[in-house]
């Protein structure tokens, strides 16, 4: 290996350790993103079990079909705590430490979303956990759950960047706290609570259509309720990888406009 | 790891504007020898940070050409970033990372070898005092400590250039002494450049081989400390009257003894003609006119009255006023001795 990519190697793996680190030291941050996600899983499988009534409903457990939904708010977390993390090293003058570093901007971001991804992965493992406690099914059995983790990895990619990006534009905290309300209205807008085809509110059913959060609910939810979906599953990773990918290309430009060094 | 390049600062006609701002770095021209403490004097907004964070390549100049380590700024930032430390403003530390953490960042950050970091970070912060606090939580440090974890971080891939932006701001007198003491180590021992942006006089006169001062985002004088104040050249005598009534007649007997120069708003001060010689004098002339005298103080010139010749303005506070349009109309020294502050 070529000394540039072994340094580049021992920067990701320095600054993900301090993006876990300092993840650990806040539970006044990390333990939202764990508790709220579950308490609405319970509140709306408890409130919503006889919509598995509705004829066409796809499944006859509600928390099986509503499990999905911590996965998304899991990483809306993300984009606050990678965000709000990168916009405090940002007002702190720290990233101007790092910026005299031979430090590369890949490796800054890749630090601060490995961060994002550990934490995204201790999240998955509670909620599958606690869905197979409560009695979920699993219909793609282990080889589904090893997916859902993927998918979830490339879901925090791509929101963790979104909070990276917002950070780096705006260097403010309290700009990427304000992203969060904005970003859990489209979760609201999409087949979060109920099937596309039945959503009978028309606008509703066209937002949700349009939105691509629905397609990352349904690929989960696929392989939950359905097992092996295809085209949910293509659907899902592919709109999953283009958001992350967008993401990842904004934040970076984002950051060389942040970094003049030069 | 650092190539053997000459390591100095050179900057010729450096300028740097902000969009819709002023220019707050106007043409300055730098020249700092190899293992030189450079102090850069000035209040705030003078442009001394941003001159600092064009000189470590973190803010592209708008015009004009500097070379750090021998590098230019612009064109090899990464090879001026290998061959400097510093330690900006503020000192930009992660509270929720001890010190210990912070050494094993900044030395896998800059690369140096796995079995050389935790040896390089343990001698450190032995150096600067912190090996027993080093696992403590940094937001836990006081002032003084977190500075000094700021100075050893700098440290840490042996630089030979140190920038230092107002380092010792807000620190007590002894956290003060203590981070002066080891950069005053650092350029004697290991012949480290130093370049100190502060507004502290005292600071400057202590530790600075040479003080370039700046307002305005222009040097306005520059040499040794002692040449500053050889320039003012000649002491001056500051009288108190006991009854405030006196204060026209104690002028007009100081006036025999020199011109005036700045006083406290109860005082009278003049510059002595012929030095520290004419105080009896000064003395004698105040008795047979019968002005009693609450207080009398004579002044060594100091790098404050040097910045006051050059701007009209005192160091102190200085900052806070509002800028004069015109910074380049300003007298010389012994025309504009008669300005107060």
């Amino acid at each position: 290996m070529s000394p540039r990519r072994r340094l580049l190697g021992t920067q990701v793996r320095t600054l993900a350790r301090r993006s876990v680190v300092r993840t650990l030291r806040q539970p006044a941050q990390l333990v939202p993103a764990f508790i709220f996600p579950l308490f609405l899983l319970a509140v709306n499988t408890g409130g919503l079990q006889r919509a598995t009534r509705i004829p066409g409903f796809p499944t006859h457990s509600y928390l099986t079909f509503a499990l999905a939904i911590p996965f998304m708010q899991g990483a809306l977390f993300s984009v606050m705590n990678a965000g709000t993390d990168l916009a405090r090293d940002i007002e702190s003058g720290f990233l101007n430490r790092l910026a005299l570093t031979p430090l590369r901007g890949p490796a800054l971001l890749a630090g601060l979303l490995a961060g994002a991804i550990v934490t995204a992965l201790a999240q998955a493992t509670t909620y599958i956990l606690v869905g197979l406690v409560a009695g979920a099914s699993f219909a793609a059995g282990a080889a589904g759950v090893a997916v859902i983790f993927a998918l979830a990895i490339l879901i925090t990619l791509g929101f963790g960047a979104i909070g990276l990006f917002a950070a780096l534009r705006t260097g403010s905290g309290e700009a990427v706290q304000g992203l969060f309300p904005v970003l859990f209205v489209t979760l609201f807008l999409s087949s979060m609570s109920l099937p596309r085809n039945l959503i009978h509110t028309v606008w509703f059913r066209e937002v949700a259509t349009y939105n691509p959060v629905s397609y990352l609910i349904e690929a989960i939810r696929s392989l939950l309720i359905t097992g092996w979906n295809a085209q949910a599953l293509e659907l899902g990773f592919g709109l999953a990888a283009a958001i992350a990918l967008a993401a990842m290309v904004a934040a970076s430009v984002a950051l060389r406009n942040r970094l003049e060094r030069t | 790891m650092i190539p053997s390049r000459p390591a100095s600062i050179e900057a010729s006609a450096l300028v740097r504007e902000f969009k819709k701002g002023p220019r707050a770095v106007d043409g300055i021209d730098l020249h700092v020898a190899p293992g030189e403490i450079y102090g850069f004097l000035g209040p705030n907004g003078a442009g001394k940070s941003t001159t600092t964070l064009m000189l470590t390549t973190l803010l592209p100049p708008t015009a004009g050409s500097a070379r750090v380590a021998g590098y230019d700024v612009v064109r090899e930032g990464p090879a001026v970033r290998a061959a400097i430390g510093a330690a900006l403003q503020e000192a930009a530390l992660d509270p929720l990372l001890t010190g210990r953490e912070h050494m094993r960042l900044q030395t896998a950050l800059h690369g140096l070898p796995r079995a050389e970091r935790a040896a390089r970070g343990e001698e450190l912060l032995e150096r600067i005092g912190l090996r027993e606090a080093a696992d403590r939580k940094v937001g836990g440090y006081s002032g003084g400590m977190k500075r000094r974890l700021d100075l050893a971080l700098a440290l840490v891939h042996r630089p030979r250039i140190l920038f230092l932006d107002e380092p010792t701001t807000g620190l007590d007198i002894q956290s003060r002494a203590a981070l002066w003491q080891e950069v005053s180590r650092l350029a004697a021992d290991d012949g480290v450049t130093v370049f100190l942006t502060t507004q502290y006089l005292e600071e400057a006169d202590v530790l600075a081989d040479r003080v370039g001062i700046i307002d305005h985002g222009r040097i306005v004088a520059e040499g040794t400390p002692a040449q500053l104040k050889s320039q003012i050249g000649r002491p001056s005598v500051e009288v108190v009257p006991l009854d405030a009534g006196q204060r026209g007649p104690l002028a007009a007997v100081l006036a025999r003894f020199g011109e005036p120069t700045g006083a406290s708003p109860n005082g009278v001060a003049v510059r002595l003609r012929g030095g520290e010689r004419d105080l009896a004098e000064v003395v004698r002339a105040l008795d047979a006119e019968h002005i009693a005298v609450e207080h009398i103080q004579l002044h060594a010139p100091s790098l404050d009255d040097v910045f006051l010749a050059k701007t009209g303005r005192s160091l102190e506070g200085a900052g806070d006023q509002p800028q004069p349009e015109e910074a380049a109309n300003r007298e010389p020294i012994a025309a504009h001795s008669g300005a107060t502050a």
